[in-house]
């Protein structure tokens, strides 16, 4: 098998202007019972800080990814920055234009063209009863990317090749794919509009491992060919170690560390980090020790005072119960722990094996 | 470190064969399996959707659904050969001698009962306890597998638990008789990554302790490589390699294992590509001649497209492969690659 | 287990399979389409047109059928107008058939449209009209037809009324019908809106009409079909009924359901035939129409088996 050891040529981590930049972004979710059940029951409003103010500037032609477990509110994210739910607070500016401003039809499908979305499940993706081709084609129709149906026949049939599938597939319906083909139709729907910026909400993780690599292959192929910006939620971090040009670690719908790839791998700093790390299983048979990992994410309907990782961190004083830590900037990236902060905790050095 | 390895097998498989009668046809989803398990080792069955794995596991432990069904082969625990056994005599050794985890902890636990009514029934169908004992030996077991407060906690129902403390009321539900076998059927897979860690640690310790040996199905190779003794690839039903579980991971034969291990994204090295392997299994309709895996094989040769192989001893493994035959794979084929 | 699912699908993905496998369904067809073909086919194949005065003679009524002392022209005996009563009833099944068929038309509209709007828009109009249908829902559909013919009735003239009853009769069936729709693909809508390929069709930023009437409703129509089916049997029952408590069709246009009531009077005094051929027609039709409805049911959604 070829492609081992060669030299890795990423995206410019710095320099890029900012493509998409979500400031104090949150969303809240109300999730409480039905108010007759309130009155009735006493029972108090109940509301998910899904995403509890995050910044994030993505540059151009970078993949910028964002991990965490469940609950943590990366897919919440995701959903906020293609405008499938609005905000409850805090602005989402993409090259420039603040998606919350008025504006006619036109101009706002002129900025939406220009991103578009991959989802996780191949199989509720793709409507059952549509030919692909009718799939792939419904982007460049809306958009109305091509004059005549022969433009658009050349367009869906050049998209189904780019990711190796053949114009003859187009006939077909999603039920005959399997899952790692299906994924292949959804990024060709999410190209056909000849976007700049994609969002991928964990694409691969419902894919057997050697589909989960064709995929993560295309994508970082397809991002070389046409100067893509991804924004990459994952829970998986060797597939974000893989993919990503800068890494996002969110928590309870904050972020905790942000940092270059290599940095935020070989050098983790926040607590958190450095646990999920000890999560990825040791394929080298290293026999590399892992740190005992404790708990579980507390419920973001009753989020914990202070820092909010403080129940489970190993290095949590009374501060971090009390004071939720700032963010400050540290290596070229971002962290918000008071360990850190106040040099009670040093970045670790970490090697993996094969390096 | 593979226990007991050259003790009496605890479980013998013997070429297992398992359809699932269609309209359009037969379709055979284990083909041939056969591998053992001594006491208290962990075998690693690894293999992607599809790969008859899990029907493997229920197969094993008498839960095949219809219209599946076992249509050749053994299935010998301790001596005694138990697939062909009627229902309610492998109802008994369930529980009793093999327990079972599924992926779903709230499929496996009665939403309507407290978990401590689940465990003292379940123990007292296996073992003469009183229901002051049973309630003892639950507690006990709760606190066994790691769940704060077990006293209280035996009282509560199943929603009360998070996804990860759940798992472990399971885990505890197969132990309950003591075990000398335990199916594991993707115990972690619906699992955050910090609980799959502790789930993972948990079986381990468990095992190592009591001295039970697991089955453990998954697809996840990072589970297996931290959890297993040894390690049975399956491919289209198939047995593709079988082996101790370093030298499956670092050192595999058959070029299948060596593409799946390849395409996991490991933290050594960063490349511009992963190692891919092209296309995808075939369609339980559509398996082909020889080799299950020749169109998507780089070594394949003629042999492969025509011959079936089986398992045959491959360096420190045993891999289903002609390239490990003194005849080996013969003409090499001529053919454009596939893709997916 | 996701292999064992795929097995299940590939087993009954095959609706004309599980037709073939059921004879019962097949005999319901059966009887479904030869009821359906000499409704349809009765101006053909009738002795008389049943609905037309000058072809009826008073000295014609209650002929008995034949084998009981009838005669060939008429082969089911008559009613009291001296109507033929086999011609009666292929036309009075036609009528039914197609008061059920419209009624199935208009409910299934309003049911749809109304459902796809309180499960895609949510929120308040949800809620009104998923109350509305709730209040709806304690009125028995019988009831709510009676209040609305009662109140025709009473605003237009007895002669203008049995012009319009057949219109009057559908519209007052739709609307206790349309519930059940409604409840349906609300739900199902609910189901499909979060889907990823609704979502895809949101990023691509097209408007909800046409994301609901293009997605969405495709999606939701095998549920629907099944209730259609279901709800055949029952409006022409309802409408059976209807006319059987002299709010239905008048009895110069007799349905199944008028000409049982005409029976009726004269049941005890052994004109048994006038009640039983209607009756037993309606009930061959509203039982075959129902396995069919059953049938389609299971075989579009293979958890029920």
């Amino acid at each position: 098998m070829p492609d081992t050891g060669v030299a890795v040529s990423r995206p410019p981590a710095s320099g890029g202007k900012p493509l998409v930049r979500l400031s104090a972004l949150k969303r809240y979710f109300d999730v409480s019972p039905p108010w007759l059940a309130r009155v009735l029951e006493r029972k108090p409003r109940a509301i998910v800080q899904a995403v509890a103010g995050i910044d994030i500037e993505i540059r151009k032609g970078e993949t910028f990814s964002l991990v965490g477990e469940s609950g943590c509110g990366k897919s919440t994210v995701a959903r906020l920055v293609v405008g499938l739910y609005p905000p409850t607070d805090g602005a989402i500016e993409f090259d420039g234009n603040d998606m919350a401003a008025r504006r006619g039809r036109v101009e706002m499908s002129a900025i939406r063209r220009r991103m578009q979305m991959i989802f996780q499940d191949p199989f509720a993706s793709l409507n059952p009863r549509w030919r692909v081709f009718d799939i792939i084609a419904e982007p460049i129709r809306a958009f109305k990317l091509a004059s005549s149906t022969t433009e658009v026949r050349q367009r869906v049939d050049d998209l189904l090749r780019q990711v190796k599938l053949t114009p003859a597939d187009g006939s077909k319906y999603p039920h005959e794919f399997s899952g790692g083909q299906r994924q292949r139709i959804s990024i060709a729907r999410a190209l056909a509009s000849r976007p700049e910026f994609l969002v991928c909400d964990e694409p691969t993780s419902a894919l057997d491992v050697s589909v989960q690599a064709q995929i993560l292959n295309l994508m970082m192929e397809l991002q070389r060919e046409h100067g893509l910006t991804y924004l990459f939620i994952s829970h998986n971090l060797a597939v974000v170690y893989h993919i990503s040009t800068r890494v996002g670690v969110m928590y309870l719908g904050r972020l905790v560390e942000v940092a270059d790839t290599d940095t935020l791998f070989r050098r983790p700093k926040h607590p958190y980090t450095r646990m999920l790390l000890d999560t990825i299983p040791d394929l080298d048979m290293t026999g590399r020790q892992r740190a005992p990992v404790a708990g579980e994410v507390p419920s973001p309907i009753n989020p914990p005072s202070g820092c909010a990782f403080h129940p489970r961190c190993p290095f949590a004083n009374d501060r971090c119960k009390r004071e939720r830590p700032a963010t400050i900037p540290i290596e070229g990236g971002l962290v918000a722990c008071h360990a850190i902060e106040e040099g009670r905790l040093k970045a670790e050095d970490r090697g993996y094996g094969g390096h | 470190m593979i226990p007991g390895s050259n003790q009496a097998p605890l479980l013998e498989v013997r070429n297992l064969r398992v359809e699932f009668p269609t309209r359009r046809g037969t379709l055979v989803a284990v083909d041939d399996v056969s591998f053992s398990i001594s006491p208290g080792e962990v075998l690693g069955v690894v293999g992607e959707s599809g790969a008859g794995k899990s029907l493997t596991g229920a197969a094993i432990i008498g839960l095949l659904e219809p219209p599946g069904r076992i249509a050749g082969g053994e299935v010998v625990l301790e001596g005694e050969r138990i697939d062909n056994l009627p229902y309610e005599r492998m109802r008994r050794i369930r529980g009793a001698r093999i327990g079972a985890i599924f992926q779903d902890p709230l499929t496996s636990l009665n939403p309507l009962y407290s978990i401590g009514r689940q465990l003292v029934e379940t123990i007292q169908t296996h073992l003469p306890l009183s229901a002051a004992d049973a309630r003892q030996r639950a507690i006990d077991l709760l606190k066994e597998v790691g769940i704060p407060g077990a006293e209280t906690r035996v009282d509560h129902y199943p929603h009360q638990f998070s996804g990860g403390m759940r798992q472990r009321v399971v885990i505890a539900l197969a132990l309950c008789a003591n075990p000398r076998l335990i199916v594991a059927d993707e115990p972690t897979t619906a699992l955050d990554v910090s609980i799959q860690a502790q789930i993972i640690a948990l079986l381990k310790r468990l095992c190592r302790e009591h001295g039970t040996a697991v089955m453990l199905v998954t697809h996840d190779m990072g589970v297996i490589a931290e959890t297993a003794d040894r390690v049975a690839v399956m491919y289209a039903g198939r047995l593709a390699e079988i082996g101790p579980v370093r030298d499956v991971v670092k050192n595999a034969s058959h070029p299948y294992t060596r593409g799946l291990m390849g395409s996991i994204p490991s933290l050594g090295v960063r490349t511009e590509r992963l190692t891919q392997i092209d296309g995808a299994m075939p369609r339980l309709t559509a398996i082909p001649r020889g080799c299950a895996f020749n169109p998507r094989c780089p070594d394949a040769g003629q042999r492969c497209t025509a011959e079936r192989p089986d398992l045959m001893p491959a360096g420190v493994t045993r891999a289903a492969c002609w390239l490990y035959h003194s005849q080996g794979v013969g003409p090499a084929l001529a053919r454009e690659t596939a893709n997916a | 287990m996701a292999l064992i699912d795929s097995f299940r699908r590939a087993a009954d993905s095959d609706i004309w399979h599980s037709f073939r496998a059921s004879p019962m369904t097949m005999a319901a067809a059966a009887v479904t389409l030869f009821i359906v073909l000499a409704a349809f086919l009765a101006p053909l194949i009738a002795l008389q047109n049943p609905f037309d005065p000058a072809n009826l003679n008073l000295s014609d009524a209650m002929r008995p059928p034949m084998f009981f002392g009838g005669e060939w022209s008429f082969p089911m005996g008559s009613d009291d107008q001296g109507r033929d009563l086999y011609s009666a009833i292929l036309y009075g099944t036609r009528l039914s058939l197609e008061v059920g068929l419209a009624v199935v038309f208009f409910s299934m509209i309003l049911g749809i449209g109304l459902g796809l709007v309180a499960g895609y828009v949510g929120g308040t109009l949800d809620a009104i009209i998923m109350r509305i249908a709730d209040v709806q829902l304690t009125f028995p559909a019988i009831l709510i037809a009676l209040l609305i013919d009662g109140v025709v009735r009473g605003v237009i003239s007895v002669k203008r009324h049995e012009e319009i009853a057949v219109f009057v009769i559908v519209a007052s069936i739709s609307l206790a019908f349309w519930v059940q729709y409604a409840r349906t693909v609300r739900g199902s809508v609910m189901v499909e809106r979060n889907k990823e390929y609704v979502q895809a069709a949101r990023v691509i930023g097209l408007p909800r009409w046409l994301i609901m009437f293009r997605h969405v409703l495709p999606n939701v129509m095998g549920p629907v079909l099944v209730i259609a089916t279901i709800n055949l049997g029952l409006a022409i029952i309802t409408e059976a009924t209807l006319s059987f408590l002299g709010v239905g069709l008048p009895s110069t246009q007799p349905s199944l359901g008028t000409l049982i009531r005409i029976g009726n009077e004269y049941l005890n005094s052994g004109e048994w035939w006038i009640t039983i051929f209607p009756g037993l027609t309606l009930a061959a039709l509203v039982l075959a129409v129902n396995l069919l409805g059953d049938w389609l049911r299971d075989a579009l959604n293979p958890k029920l088996r």
